[in-house]
């Protein structure tokens, strides 16, 4: 089965417990007087449920036939391996690891880490140039941020 | 009109939103510049920081700013690298990338700035013209039809993106209708799909969805497939000039394809790139028989005229947005988004509730126009070294800039792992071919759809003023026929292939 088929399996899934969340649970918690309307919280979740499913539905069964295009796509994921999976992976992980760290670890170290281990992952090796930039860059950002829009953002470690 | 002309310049001529409309321009031309990034990731990108200025004209200005400012800094990687940076300015590299290769770079680039600022600025103009008359005839509309019409947007989206897959446009379309009810709603007041999780009481982010819809796949794109950022140092660039005969030969091409690209920008679904591709059509075939010839080898006219279109639609898409409050494109559902958290409303009561921001936005439109001709022509042979950033560099930048835009809106790590999740699921959609922008679209307008679908519920007692409203009926019809119609045909032009079926 191709990967888009996959994926309108799996949307289709969803779609069947968001249906099953609209048609039968919703409305046990609906106070009386709301029954009243003509509509309720759960009338137009119903709607979409129905159209979810019959369409996902319909590209699952493969009734639609996608055109045949000559092009090559920019990525043929069939040979995913080709490409630079590892490097996609591992920037992946850092966004994670920066999400973590971002409140412990404090803005700027966890920026300049971010920035300099990013570039690293991509075959960076010319420290002398790439450290100062992503210090340089990630105070700037900060003094952006935080001074000139005045969002907060931690600076340090929670330690200090 | 002219009291709103003065309200509008007043507006638009103070220093801060010369400033705006400036930075925007320029910021815009940078990003744009870099072969990957389109105008949507660059202005969901620049949505905080436009959001965080606080004025919503201020802040409407400055992403029109980088609207255009990327739009013609896609058109110059186009000519000079072959590289486009936004999809619609593939059309400018047929022949912009020929004249570079013969030595024309400088003419290319001029002769790109200055079919620019013409269809900008007569987009402009006829915005200006029609928009005032379609929001008086908006005016009329209840919400039975508003309702209606966001359909008819939602299914022309959906027809228009997925060329030949309706079907997979559509389910993506539902999908963001789908996530737009998750949270607490404006009518109900109570929590609805959240899972009992506080982290989506409030609903989905719309920044946060619309940087793992748009940047983050893009970047990922980039690290996989290295020669998607096609880079080569550009030479030297010169010879700015363009002949008297030669502005003579283009002068037409212009004035046409500004028209055209106007109101194929108006449409909801067709946008910058479409126009492009159909002025370059259009002009190849009305060409005489020798200029024919050189389409595709250089010629000047094969470049003023996609880049005349793309500017004109750009300013034509703003015509339903500042109307009706329906975005015909992605950039445009992304502005939209941006101004309903600035607390304002698009829509047919704009021009009479605010009309400093509607006026100065055109206005604005205008001084961009300029300043793009007048910073950028100059300024060319040096913004053409942003081409040079090593893409070590460049690509954890952007991911940092996605991940500040969504932090920087809610102060909340839990949505960077939510944007991380989000984005990976938006990179598979990408590999299986799923259009991503009805998705982003869809969840804009969902709030909105339900919101007007319930009035309607509740003023007509029920679903009977479909039957009852001639015109939304009408509206609906339209809808069902927009979706119907081109799976029709791609499944009779098939047919016809095989040799199953001659119908007719």
């Amino acid at each position: 089965m191709a990967l888009d088929r996959w994926v309108s399996f799996i949307i289709l899934c969803a779609a069947l417990a968001y249906g099953y969340a609209a048609f039968f649970t919703m409305d046990a918690s609906l106070p009386p007087f709301m029954q009243r309307n003509p509509i309720w919280p759960s009338t137009f979740p119903k709607v979409l449920a129905v159209l979810t499913i019959a369409t996902s539905l319909f590209i699952l069964l493969g009734f639609e036939k996608a055109p045949e295009s000559d092009q090559e796509p920019d990525i043929d994921y069939r040979r995913l391996g080709d490409y630079h999976l590892g490097q996609a992976l591992t920037l992946l992980g850092l966004m994670v690891a920066y999400a973590l760290l971002l409140r412990p670890a404090g803005f700027l170290f966890a920026t300049f880490a971010f920035l300099s281990c990013g570039a690293f992952a991509l075959g960076e090796r010319k420290f002398h140039i790439l450290l100062p930039i992503a210090a340089i860059a990630s105070f700037i950002v900060w003094y952006l941020v935080d001074e000139v829009l005045g969002i907060f953002l931690r600076p340090w470690p929670f330690f200090i | 009109m002219i009291e709103g002309l003065l309200i509008g310049l007043s507006a638009a001529f103070s220093i801060q939103n010369l400033l705006m409309v400036i930075a925007g321009c320029l910021i815009g031309t940078f990003i744009g510049m870099l072969p990957g990034l389109g105008p949507m990731s660059i202005i969901a990108i620049m949505i905080p920081v436009a959001i965080t200025i606080g004025d919503p004209s201020a802040a409407i200005i400055l992403l029109a700013g980088v609207y255009y400012g990327a739009i013609f800094g896609g058109s110059t990687s186009s000519i000079l690298l072959n590289a486009p940076g936004v999809a619609g300015t593939v059309a400018s590299s047929f022949d912009g990338y020929p004249m570079a290769r013969k030595g024309q770079a400088g003419k290319a680039l001029t002769i790109a700035a200055i079919a620019s600022f013409a269809g900008g600025s007569i987009g402009a103009l006829l915005l200006m013209i029609f928009a005032p008359m379609l929001s008086t005839v908006a005016l009329l509309f209840h919400s039975a039809e508003y309702f209606a019409l966001m359909v008819v947007g939602l299914s022309a989206i959906a027809a228009f993106a997925g060329t030949g897959n309706v079907g997979k446009a559509i389910l993506m379309t539902l999908l963001g209708l789908v996530m737009a009810t998750v949270g607490e709603g404006a009518l109900f007041n109570m929590p609805r799909f959240t899972m009992g999780l506080m982290d989506l009481q409030s609903g989905f982010s719309f920044i946060t969805l619309a940087m793992a819809m748009f940047a983050l796949p893009e970047a990922l794109f980039l690290v996989l497939n290295p020669k998607r950022s096609a880079q080569g140092a550009s030479g030297k660039i010169e010879n700015l000039r363009i002949t008297k005969e030669e502005g003579r030969k283009i002068a037409p091409v212009i004035g046409r394809q500004s028209i055209q690209g106007f109101f194929i920008g108006v449409l909801p679904g067709a946008g910058a790139t479409i126009a492009s591709f159909l002025g370059y059509a259009v002009e190849r075939n009305i060409a005489t028989k020798e200029e024919q010839e050189e389409f595709g080898k250089g010629a000047i006219k094969g470049l003023a005229a996609p880049e005349t279109a793309n500017n004109a639609a750009c300013t034509g898409s703003f015509v339903p947005l500042l109307t009706l409050g329906i975005p015909g494109s992605g950039t445009t559902a992304i502005l939209l988004g941006a101004l309903i958290a600035l607390n304002v409303t698009p829509g047919p009561r704009l021009m009479i509730d605010e009309p400093q921001i509607f006026w100065a936005v055109i206005i604005s439109m205008y001084i961009g126009n300029l300043v793009l001709l007048i910073l950028n022509l100059p300024l060319i042979p040096y913004i053409a070294k942003v081409l040079a950033i090593p893409r070590n560099y460049l690509i954890p930048f952007i991911l940092f800039f996605t991940l500040m835009g969504s932090y920087i809106g809610q102060n909340n790590a839990t949505e960077l792992l939510i944007l991380v999740g989000m984005g990976i699921c938006a990179t598979v959609l990408k590999f299986a071919d799923y259009p991503l922008a009805p998705l982003l679209i869809g969840f804009i307008l969902g709030g909105m759809l339900e919101d007007n679908f319930s009035r309607s519920m509740q003023l007509y007692d029920g679903i009977g003023f479909i039957v009852d409203r001639p015109m939304t009926l009408g509206l609906l019809v339209i809808a069902v026929l927009l979706v119907v119609i081109p799976s029709y045909r791609a499944r009779r032009a098939k047919a016809r292939q095989e040799g199953v079926a001659e119908g007719d």
